[in-house]
């Protein structure tokens, strides 16, 4: 809006404060949660501000995990989940982006057929197809591996159908002057379309970094064994049913932590993030 | 070795009985050097035909040759020719030094010379100061240079031309055609231009290929296509205003229009070719308006063009038929509109035409 009224902008400063505040306001109680003993946390109503056990409960949740429910150690788990949210990012974006190509830029038997397969797959989401997927990978003997918890969410629609849209958007002189220059089509895809997507894929890494990192039916139905956990597995087995007390404190803390990589990830790439998804310049 | 022979070729699309045939066997001989233009209305075939020889487009009938060398199956990077698109179609992530380099670099040139090309075209098209730069940083003339530049490094046997001014604007399109031309003298490179403007056309040719339909109207020079044009279509496409074409029935010296109580009769300063049906043309320049004229002329309307004016008017009095432009010197008082005029025509300044299918009648 162009109008400059001084209670306008007062209002929407307001609106947007609270809006920060009611996004905010919950991750400040993890943060302080996780600072705290755990009789701090049980106390009603609990603190609000952050106590002296920052550095004890994040080390013993690192190295040692929680001393209930299952107490395995979060480090690991981190570093699970990095590969398996690296491994998918990575992996959804060369099958689909190689895949997007094929169907564009090539004409072969059945090509609409194939583009058209791929495209329905987007109505099924993971927790339709999960039981056949969970037989698929544990006939195939890949239960508690990463192959297990990464392959069968490689497979992407919505990537296929992205790049295949801005494939469409790149002017064929652009394809011919690369043949009048004898580039064959391979050498266009790296010299010319890799490098014109690059914004496209900084898009889809940051979307499919976080998709993969908080997959949590999948990793939590084919890992068994601890060393295979994920952190959000390892935040959901940290909390105990029954009688017995979840170490609240020690759950915020690995919160925290299974937080940070992908806020990370956001921060260090939404220039670019931000370009991939409204850029129009060709 | 840059020599170009187009012969008989045909371009459809689809196959047996639904496909649609945009090209109907053009033939063209272009001998080495030389700077053709194939100039038509939008549809015509002619950027087809221009794609065809540049290998974009599969040939479906005929034989496209190049220095000598059948090139229907070969590659459009191996036919030793280069081209510059419309929209110039540079590679947006790529510096202009690399836009230009990229071609060569993939023919694994030597880095030396690679360098030495680039900087050489770079100097004759003035972009040296640009080399660094990417396309999205220069404007749509120097974008231009870069496309043309592209062409330039590989040396070709000859550069092919894709409307390349249609996106410049009208002063620059001007000084981009000169330079073109002065490009042309000094490398001496057969060049093939497609155009949809005949200004551009007229200016740039060395002879123009005139297309219609998929068809070739007329080939020759500026001057031929002018002066003789060899059908109706060529004569009310080149030049601008359009030649005047009138429709009706020849018989000796005397040329009737319109029919019954319209019919006007035109008394001709010779005879016609032939006697019967027949297009007659006139270009605006070669009508004078004279008092002692015997063509009548109700005048419309006057545009006033600065050097000239033109007098557009229809030709046989107030319920008039035919539309009928004039060019008259600006100096020259001007007639009013409404008013009744007479025109003469020399001989040798009438053209003729069979009314139905529109090719040139008589010398």
């Amino acid at each position: 809006m162009v109008e400059r009224r001084p209670w306008l902008s007062v209002l929407t400063h307001l609106v947007l404060i609270s809006g920060v505040l009611l996004v905010a306001f919950p991750l400040y109680i993890t943060f302080v949660a996780s600072t705290l003993t755990l009789e701090q946390v049980l106390q009603v109503p609990m603190r609000l501000l952050p106590g002296d056990q920052f550095w004890a409960n994040y080390t013993q949740v690192l190295g040692a995990g929680s001393t209930r429910g299952s107490a395995a150690p979060v480090a690991p788990m981190l570093f699970n989940s990095l590969v398996m949210a690296l491994v998918i990012a990575v992996g959804k974006i060369a099958i689909s982006i190689i895949s997007a190509f094929a169907i564009v830029y090539f004409r072969f038997p059945l090509r609409k057929f194939f583009f058209w397969m791929v495209f329905v797959t987007l109505m099924l989401p993971v927790e339709v197809r999960i039981i056949p997927t969970f037989k698929v990978v544990s006939d195939l003997g890949m239960l508690d591996t990463y192959a297990g918890l990464t392959l069968p969410l490689i497979a992407s629609a919505t990537a296929t159908f992205l790049f295949r849209q801005f494939f469409l958007t790149v002017p064929d002189e652009l394809l011919e002057a690369a043949r009048m220059d004898g580039a064959g089509p391979m050498r266009f895809f790296f010299d010319v379309l890799l490098p014109l997507s690059a914004t496209s894929i900084a898009a889809l890494f940051v979307i499919q970094f976080i998709y993969g990192w908080n997959q949590y039916l999948w990793p939590l139905l084919i890992t068994s064994d601890e060393s295979m956990y994920t952190a959000v597995i390892g935040i959901k087995r940290m909390i105990v049913g029954g009688d017995a007390l979840t170490e609240w404190n020690l759950v915020m803390a690995t919160a925290m932590l299974a937080l940070l990589p992908p806020a990370l990830v956001v921060l260090l790439m939404q220039r670019w993030f931000v370009k991939g998804l409204v850029d129009t310049e060709k | 070795m840059g020599a170009i022979a187009i012969n008989n070729v045909v371009k459809r699309y689809g196959r047996g009985a639904k496909a649609n045939q945009v090209i109907h066997g053009v033939s063209a001989d272009i001998t080495d050097g030389e700077f053709i233009v194939i100039v038509g209305p939008s549809g015509c075939g002619k950027s087809t035909l221009l794609r065809m020889v540049a290998g974009l487009e599969e040939i479906s009938e005929g034989q496209i040759s190049i220095g000598g060398r059948v090139v229907n199956d070969v590659e459009p990077a191996d036919r030793d020719i280069a081209m510059v698109f419309q929209n110039y179609a540079l590679y947006p992530h790529m510096s202009v030094y690399d836009n230009m380099a990229y071609g060569l670099k993939i023919a694994r040139v030597p880095k030396a010379e690679i360098e030495a090309r680039v900087q050489k075209a770079a100097a004759i098209l003035e972009i040296g100061p640009f080399l660094q730069r990417t396309p999205r940083q220069l404007s749509g003339g120097q974008r231009q240079r870069v496309a043309m530049g592209r062409a330039i490094v590989r040396q070709p046997a000859a550069f092919l031309f894709d409307e390349p001014l249609s996106n410049l604007d009208a002063k620059l399109r001007a000084q981009t055609r000169l330079e073109i031309q002065k490009l042309h003298r000094e490398l001496g490179v057969t060049s093939l231009f497609v155009t949809h403007d005949q200004v551009e056309a007229m200016t740039l040719a060395q002879r123009m290929i005139v297309m219609n339909a998929g068809r070739v109207e007329q080939i020759g020079t500026p001057e031929q296509v002018y002066g003789k044009p060899a059908s109706s279509f060529v004569a009310s496409f080149i030049g601008s205003p359009p030649m005047n074409l009138l429709p009706g029935i020849a018989d000796g010296s005397r040329f009737t229009i319109g029919t019954g109580a319209q019919a006007v009769v035109l008394p001709l300063p010779g005879a016609a070719p032939r006697p019967g049906a027949l297009m007659l043309g006139l270009r605006p320049e070669h009508a004078e308006i004279q008092p002692e004229g015997r063509w009548p002329l109700m005048v419309e309307t006057v545009e006033m063009l600065g050097a000239e004016r033109l007098v557009h008017g229809r030709i046989g009095g107030a319920s008039g038929l035919e539309l009928f432009t004039v060019r008259i010197d600006a100096t020259l008082p001007p007639p009013r509109v409404g008013q009744a005029v007479h025109m003469t025509a020399a001989p040798d300044h009438l053209h003729w035409f069979d009314a139905t299918t529109g090719l040139r009648v008589g010398a």
